[in-house]
């Protein structure tokens, strides 16, 4: 009788990348719900054409490279690229945005630096930073709110935008856009950020029908529901909490201190919490384990940099928005991050 | 006036700095291996001549002197990177006129056949076989280099080249490499 | 004293970094007593089964041999030697699998019992404070005693250090999964582990140890606890349960605070740590003479029947231990079954059955392929860093794996490859499923044999350069005795003449006329036969 030879452990904790990325994606769901239900159906068909892209151009990748294709499609890294471009994206921008951005993401950024784990910078993020700079008009023209919309859109009507640009009535985005006062209707950090610098007050600039008790309506339960997600990550232990809290600290932070000297001129710290792509860049963005730092030291400071160019961006800088940016940035500094926070190994002289 | 005042600045500035910089080779002067010593240290030091030259010190003389790096069996390709990444060169395959890269090996004298010649002893570059005319000769296995010198020689052809033996303390954990022998099921 | 030294004698229990709590499946071997198995018709016994020189054999094929005799003598290297298992004859000393994860074979002497179980004569000692501490190293060397924790580093050598020591460390933590050994063994055994520890600190000169016993052997500490009072010089530790809180570098960590200096020894921070069946060894040996003949070795794995802890005979076949517990292969033919020795961190596949048990044999785990997974296909690193948050020695194990694939042993080094303890809890998280300690492992054994190359390219170019000068000396010294010679002869020559003697120049020179008269006449006598021919 022969025996099988292994190398130990001859044990595993049996929680593959491919659990780990089911994860983060179940994890995406309350968020996803709550896009779904302030911005329409649109998430949806975003979706699936991401997840199509990306299923097709990850095969392709793979193929051209000469690698297993079911490989590829099996550790499932992919299909939360796909998810997380898809729902940074405005629910109905036209098709072409998302498919563009997906497949930039897949084959530029992850599989030209030599596929899963060798890419420098996080996927998603760097498709999102791509279609922003190259459709800066699609990519900011975010529906309002359905509570504030005058026209409900349906599903049809949905998927009628999204592919061929107007709703079978006729409207087209611009259109919909508008509030009951005629206005094209802004998120509520663009909106912010525009009246700021045309001098208006922060009081007054809250005075508009997009911002609700806490933050912009709609934009705040999206961020609620991000957060809940990314709880339940944390208890599973699948990321670690040091990201997400590094960078709601170095946002909250500045942002807290900026706003106490200068009230009428500042973003308040819950707006810049509540708003935007926050919550879903601190809990499922930056920590993308391949383009983060790996130290836990490391990861704190991956997070309080990335808060930090959050906040200076959306403060003085020239987009309403910037987890995008913020995390590429810290991608770029993630080697002298590990290199600086590499912890001192057993017998170096370290204390315990 | 003005002209001889920059002199008179430029001489003392030079030979300040003149003095810094004599000062500075002198207290911070790095040691250095001459290059023949630091191509030496490279080589496998099996002393076997492949190379042309009698010994490694000599074909390290030679390639100081400007001849190719890839003339030495032994040490193979991982030596030729060494070599070419000292020498600032490109590194190249080993060249075949002057044998193949092969596994170590370790002679090994069948001691009954032995007449007692001394002519490996004689051979041997390190001094690695013991013996006396009419007397049996041994090789000494840990000082023996492989270099395959003492063969040639040997009148009575009783000396072998063979592979060093894999022992639990030089194993490489090749665990694909395990013999599995088949055995009877203990029940 | 200062304050850490306070807290340490307070019972302070440190921490250390990363660690992980694999299913720990301990009950199904620690509920019943350490069984005695009928004894094997056969033995083999391996000359080495420790870390050290290899002992000159004392018997030969045909000896008749009693239980405890030694097989192998202590001799001038200082080796460890190993001893007869069980009364019987030597019927063969050869090549044979040894109990080593590479598979490969060395020096084993077999014996066949002849079931009459006799025992060597032994002398017990009745109380050992009358022996020197020499006589005492000497007593547990020539018994056998090596380190049972995993390592088989001699005890005699360990203890043999002369330095300054703060603490014995009595290691019974036992973190590995499966194995309860040690449990048992402290649970059953608790007042000799107990004499073996004060006769370890008569000879290290300590005044105090520290017993530490994982958190998850509630009975263990319990029977210390129940005689610990009687002796003020030993303190028990219980250390809260996460491998590898066994490792000796993590218990140091975890119950003094203190690191061992990388590539140094416990002994650089004043400690030294000796494992309870090492203990219990030492007892055995010291007090009854009674050399290291059988361990405790845990049996297990959902394959094997009768679970449990078996006091087994070194050099009993892994075949005849797995017999007599019940071992139901995987039926399955497409996955095979594993039979490893040791736990399922760190111990080593087997290829077959013929390998005995040796001195550090703590557990035959016998897995089912559900129990214990088969490891499944690598995937690519995606960086997520959980090795690294798991690794106590604070290493970086996704680093080192891309570096000891890319063969950069340099760089493997700056990463402080050398202080990775191969506990395997990073290959244990691992998504990807890599196999980052075989990695390791092959690293190290590769740039320990690039270390061994060198140093033996290095021996030999002293020895070529030194037989290039001796023979350059040969020659100056035969041009040298020539030119003497040469010298000498004429020197003689000149006395010679002096004295009235021929001078040999002049010899020359006669011999040189004689022989062109000859051969004037020999011209001269053809020429005149010619004439005389041609006169005919």
């Amino acid at each position: 009788m022969t025996f099988k030879i292994a190398a130990s452990p001859h044990t595993h904790q049996r929680r593959t990348t491919q659990q780990v990325m089911r994860w983060v994606y179940f994890a995406l769901i309350p968020g996803v719900l709550a896009q779904t239900y302030f911005f329409g159906f649109g998430v949806y068909i975003q979706l699936a054409l991401a997840l199509l892209t990306a299923w097709v151009a990850e095969g392709l990748c793979m193929r051209m490279r000469g690698r297993p294709i079911g490989h590829a499609w099996q550790d499932h890294t992919a299909i939360v690229t796909a998810v997380l471009l898809a729902v940074s994206i405005p629910a109905l921008a036209p098709w072409w945005i998302i498919v563009m951005g997906t497949a930039f993401a897949i084959v530029v950024v992850k599989h030209v630096y030599g596929g899963v784990g060798q890419n420098l910078f996080n996927p998603a993020m760097a498709g999102y930073v791509l279609l922003l700079v190259s459709f800066p008009v699609q990519m900011t023209s975010w529906p309002i709110p359905a509570e504030l919309a005058q026209i409900q859109v349906s599903i049809t009507d949905t998927i009628n935008l999204i592919f061929t640009g107007f709703t079978s009535a006729g409207y087209n985005l611009e259109q919909l856009r508008m509030g009951i006062d005629g206005m094209t209707m802004a998120t509520p950090l663009d909106s912010l950020r525009n009246d700021l610098n045309h001098q208006l007050t922060l009081t007054e600039a809250l005075n508009k029908p997009i911002f609700g008790d806490i933050a912009g309506i709609g934009w705040a339960w999206v961020n609620l529901a991000f957060l809940a997600g990314g709880l339940v990550l944390i208890k599973q232990k699948i990321i670690s909490w040091h990201i997400p809290g590094g960078l709601l600290v170095g946002l909250l932070v500045p942002s807290a201190i900026y706003w106490l000297f200068n009230p009428d001129q500042a973003i308040t710290p819950m707006l810049h919490l509540l708003s935007g792509a926050t919550m879903l860049g601190a809990f499922f963005i930056a920590t993308d384990p391949v383009t983060a730092a790996t130290s836990n030291k490391g990861r704190w400071v991956f997070g309080l940099l990335v808060g930090f160019i959050v906040f200076a961006i959306r403060t003085w800088g020239g987009y309403p928005d910037a987890v995008a940016f913020a995390v590429l940035l810290a991608n770029m500094c993630v080697p002298i991050i590990d290199r600086y926070t590499q912890p001192v190994a057993y017998g170096h002289g370290g204390r315990s | 006036m003005t002209v001889v005042t920059a002199l008179i600045v430029l001489g003392v500035l030079a030979l300040a700095f003149g003095l810094v910089l004599g000062f500075a080779a002198v207290r911070f002067r790095v040691e250095s291996d001459p290059i023949v010593d630091q191509i030496d240290a490279l080589l496998p030091q099996t002393q076997c001549g492949q190379c042309g030259y009698p010994g490694c010190r000599p074909y390290a003389e030679a390639i100081a002197n400007g001849d190719e790096i890839n003339k030495c069996p032994p040490g193979g390709q991982a030596t030729i990177n060494a070599l070419a990444d000292l020498m600032g060169v490109e590194a190249k395959p080993l060249d075949s006129a002057h044998g193949e890269e092969d596994v170590k090996k370790v002679a090994v004298i069948r001691e009954d056949e032995c007449i007692g010649c001394t002519k490996c002893i004689q051979a041997c570059p390190v001094d690695a076989i013991l013996g006396a005319a009419k007397q049996m000769h041994t090789v000494i296995a840990h000082e023996c280099t492989g270099c395959d010198l003492c063969v040639e020689p040997c009148p009575v052809d009783c000396i072998d080249m063979v592979p060093v033996p894999v022992r639990p303390d030089n194993w490489q954990w090749d665990l694909q490499q395990i013999p599995v022998k088949n055995v009877e099921s203990s029940h | 004293m200062s304050a850490a030294t306070k807290a340490i004698e307070a019972g302070h229990i440190w921490t250390f970094p990363g660690g992980i709590h694999p299913p720990e499946r301990k009950d199904r071997s620690n509920t019943t007593p350490i069984e005695v198995l009928p004894l094997a018709k056969q033995f083999i016994v391996p000359i080495k089964q420790h870390s050290g020189p290899v002992g000159d054999l004392l018997v030969a094929v045909g000896d008749n041999v009693k239980a405890g005799q030694p097989l192998t003598q202590v001799g001038i290297n200082n080796a460890l030697p190993v001893h007869v298992p069980t009364s019987g004859t030597v019927s063969a000393i050869g090549p044979g699998r040894i109990a080593h994860p590479s598979g490969l074979t060395d020096t084993v002497i077999t014996i066949d019992a002849d079931g009459n179980d006799e025992f060597y004569s032994f002398t017990p000692l009745a109380d050992y404070t009358t022996l020197s501490r020499a006589e005492l190293l000497d007593r547990i060397r020539q018994a056998g005693v090596a380190g049972l924790g995993g390592a088989g580093f001699p005890t005699a050598q360990k203890l043999a250090l002369q330095r300054p020591l703060d603490y014995l460390i009595i290691n019974g933590v036992e973190c590995e999964p499966y194995i309860s050994a040690d449990d048992r063994l402290m649970r059953e055994h608790a007042q000799t582990i107990i004499d073996g520890t004060e006769i370890l600190l008569h000879i290290a000169g300590c005044e105090k140890a520290l017993i530490a016993i994982e958190a998850n052997k509630p009975e263990a500490i319990a029977a210390f606890e129940a005689l610990l009072p009687n002796y003020p010089q030993l303190a028990l530790r219980v250390v809260p349960t996460k491998y590898p809180s066994g490792g000796e570098k993590q218990l140091i960590q975890l119950l003094t605070g203190r690191q061992v200096p990388s590539r140094g020894l416990p002994i650089d921070v004043g400690l030294v740590m000796q494992n309870v069946g090492t203990a219990f060894a030492v007892a055995q040996a010291v007090l009854n003479g009674k050399p290291l003949i059988e361990r405790v070795v845990t049996v297990t794995g959902d394959n094997i029947a009768k679970p449990g802890n078996y006091w087994v005979r070194i050099g009993t076949t892994v075949a005849e231990l797995l017999n007599q517990c019940g071992f139901n292969p995987v039926a399955d033919s497409k996955q095979e079954q594993r039979v490893i020795m040791g736990g399922p961190m760190m111990g080593f596949t087997l290829p077959d059955l013929d390998v005995p048990v040796v001195k550090i044999t703590n557990c035959i785990l016998v897995p089912s392929n559900q129990e214990l997974a088969p490891a499944a296909e690598e995937m690519n690193c995606i960086r997520c860093g959980a090795c690294a948050d798991v690794c106590p020695a604070q290493l970086l194990p996704q680093q080192m794996q891309w570096l000891a694939k890319a063969k950069d042993y340099d760089g493997l080094e700056q990463q402080n490859l050398f202080d990775c303890i191969e506990c395997g809890a990073c290959a244990y998280v691992c998504p990807s499923e890599i196999p980052l300690v075989h990695y390791y492992r092959k690293a190290k054994a590769e740039i320990r044999n690039i270390a061994r190359e060198k140093a033996k390219a290095e021996v030999a170019r002293e020895r070529f350069e030194a037989r290039q000068e001796r023979l350059e000396r040969e020659k100056q010294e035969r041009l040298e005795r020539h030119r003497k010679a040469a010298e000498a002869r004429k020197k003689a020559q000149a006395e010679a003449v002096a004295q009235g003697g021929d001078n040999p120049q002049d010899a020359v020179q006669a011999a040189i006329a004689r022989a062109k008269a000859r051969k004037a006449a020999q011209a001269a006598a053809a020429a005149k036969q010619n004439q005389e021919g041609d006169d005919e």
